[in-house]
């Protein structure tokens, strides 16, 4: 058996680009890794908390002081496209409907 | 001047005495990497100027008499995923390749605090997700002992650097056994630390609640020069724990000069002996564990009951994590981006062109488990039996002092003998429990398999928090 997972769905929701071929290789592959994870399933976790991550600590506090940052151009140096200095240039947001 | 095998403390000693300088040394190395790194490929690159203009500054302070500690001017090489000021750092993925860290990882600035120079930009598995180096987006490393074989990974490039004598020690990161296996495959030490031991700030995140930088080196003793030098509570990392540093070095000292277990506690995992494991791994374990009790070190049967859901919890919250780490890599702050007809369609072709098969495979996997209709199902239920996982090595912890376990079911692969995603998940069943729990564990070679002649580890796991322990017994073991 092989769990079908909706391929393309997941892609949407991770905004992922996958030619035909790539899709169908990785939705056999998921479906078996699906398989095999659903063996938890078979667990009793009744009563069993839930662990985020393995660091016991909650509430760090810091004090809430302001302090000096990094300069901004060196922090936007890694941004493909800037403009008037300080700002990020993305593409149009709504696509053109002329291409 | 002989490098091969060489440990941090003795090349210590030797700066100390005058034997050779910071720059010889580094030269030396980078003499090495000349005559061999064409066919091992450890390297992405290195930034030879600068490594050595910190070279001379060390030899200078040397001089001058101001040297930051006994280690300054040692170099260390870094994995392509923790953040060295004005180096590039691509996790091995054409998505980052174009960036460069505007600042240092906090690992690092412990390092450099202490005068060692981090260098180069070694080799990994694509955003630190995989076993065998093969799903870098740049070039294969090659295992220096056979290079028909794999070095392991994601920490492959750390591993080789170290195994074919391109730098003393390297700096890696664990999330499901990233440092150890690599480590096993390479006949070299590794440590995962305990989780929140290692600032995570300035390490490029896989899986938040996973990761851990630690060092990759030639013995116990350099482990703990180095865990002393990048360990402790970090304002950039709400999850780095407050309590002191122990003194790792000493601890490993300690363990060297007595050889002895006596008074140790080492814990067999019933699971961890049950089956799986190849004929020259099993004969390996059987002479460690006699090794154990001649050098003093009791042996009791434990039992971690949930191992066998360990891949399957593994795999369903570091693809969560991963996940929700990679949304951010969509071509608009950082790295490549594929223009494309407007914004929505420039995320999904630039994360399409920029990531290679097995991110994306986890990307979608992450991104399934968490979706609509499936998160109670595999994420919650996960994270639950994770909770099974920490309490079955609490328990076993108040049988033992320490856990003795093999770190893979075999040794080193060829190229391309894994390419089923599932059973390259599988054979990481040793290693991954232990970031689930957040305990540290330590990889240590122990033997060398007699029918191909590579390389077996053991795994020494301790407590949180017990590092001290942890690596006196792996010195004493290795002496």
């Amino acid at each position: 058996m092989e769990s079908a997972v909706d391929i393309k769905y997941v892609a949407d929701l991770a905004r992922l680009d996958l030619s035909a071929e790539q899709a169908e290789k990785i939705q056999g592959e998921l479906g078996r890794i699906v398989d095999y994870i659903a063996e938890l399933a078979e667990v009793d976790v009744s009563g069993v908390e839930p662990t985020a991550h393995a660091a016991q600590l909650t509430n760090v506090w810091r004090e809430d002081a302001a302090k000096p940052s990094f300069p901004r151009s060196e922090m936007l140096a890694n941004a493909p496209g800037i403009i008037h200095e300080e700002l990020i240039k993305v593409p149009r947001v709504l696509p053109s409907e002329e291409e | 001047m002989d490098i091969r095998k060489a440990a941090l403390h003795n090349l210590a000693e030797a700066l100390k005495n005058k034997e050779f300088s910071s720059e010889e040394l580094c030269r030396e190395y980078l003499k090495q990497i000349d005559t061999r790194d064409h066919e091992i490929g450890a390297f992405l690159e290195i930034d030879r100027e600068n490594m050595l203009n910190a070279a001379k500054a060390s030899d200078a302070r040397r001089a001058a008499g101001n040297i930051l500690s006994d280690y300054d001017g040692l170099p260390i090489a870094v994995k392509d995923n923790i953040a060295v000021k004005g180096e590039r750092c691509s996790c091995a993925s054409k998505l980052l390749e174009p960036v460069k860290s505007p600042y240092d990882a906090t690992a690092i600035t412990g390092l450099k605090n202490q005068g060692f120079i981090p260098f180069g930009r070694l080799n990994m598995d694509e955003f630190a997700m995989g076993s065998s180096c093969e799903n870098s987006a740049f070039k294969r490393t090659a295992n220096p002992l056979d290079t028909t074989r794999v070095p392991g990974g994601s920490s492959g490039g750390s591993a080789a650097c170290v195994a074919a004598d391109f730098a003393p020690a390297a700096l890696g990161s664990d999330t499901g056994g990233s440092i150890r296996q690599p480590a096993a495959f390479c006949g070299v030490v590794g440590v995962k630390p305990t989780y929140g031991r290692v600032s995570r700030y300035g390490l490029v995140a896989f899986a938040s609640s996973l990761d851990q930088i630690g060092p990759l080196c030639n013995d116990a003793i350099d482990a703990g020069i180095i865990l002393d030098a990048i360990s402790g509570v970090d304002a950039h990392d709400s999850t780095t724990l407050p309590n002191a540093v122990d003194n790792y070095t000493a601890a490993a000292w300690e363990g060297s000069k007595s050889g002895s277990l006596a008074g140790l506690k080492f814990g067999l995992p019933k699971e961890y002996f049950a089956s799986g494991m190849d004929a020259g791994v099993a004969k390996v374990m059987d002479e460690s564990i006699a090794k154990v009790k001649s050098l003093g070190g009791e042996i009791v049967d434990v039992s971690l009951p949930h191992t066998k859901y360990a891949v399957a919890v593994y795999y369903i919250i570091a693809t969560a994590e991963a996940s929700a780490n990679l949304a951010r890599f969509d071509g608009i702050r950082y790295g490549a981006r594929k223009d494309a007809n407007g914004l929505v369609d420039t995320y999904y072709k630039s994360r399409g062109a920029g990531f290679g098969d097995e991110v994306k495979r986890r990307i979608l996997l992450g991104t399934y488990v968490l979706s609509s209709g499936y998160y109670d199902a595999y994420y919650l239920r996960a994270q639950r039996v994770r909770t099974l996982i920490r309490k079955d090595f609490e328990n076993a912890f108040t049988k033992c002092d320490l856990l003795l376990t093999p770190v893979t079911p075999g040794v080193a692969f060829k190229f391309n003998e894994k390419s089923d995603p599932l059973q390259m998940y599988l054979s990481d069943i040793y290693t991954i429990a232990l970031n689930l729990s957040g305990h540290c564990g330590i990889s240590i070679p122990a033997g060398i398999d007699s029918a191909t002649g590579m390389p077996v580890a053991a795994q020494i796991m301790a407590p949180a928090l017990g590092e001290a322990k942890m690596l006196n017994a792996a010195a004493a073991f290795m002496r």
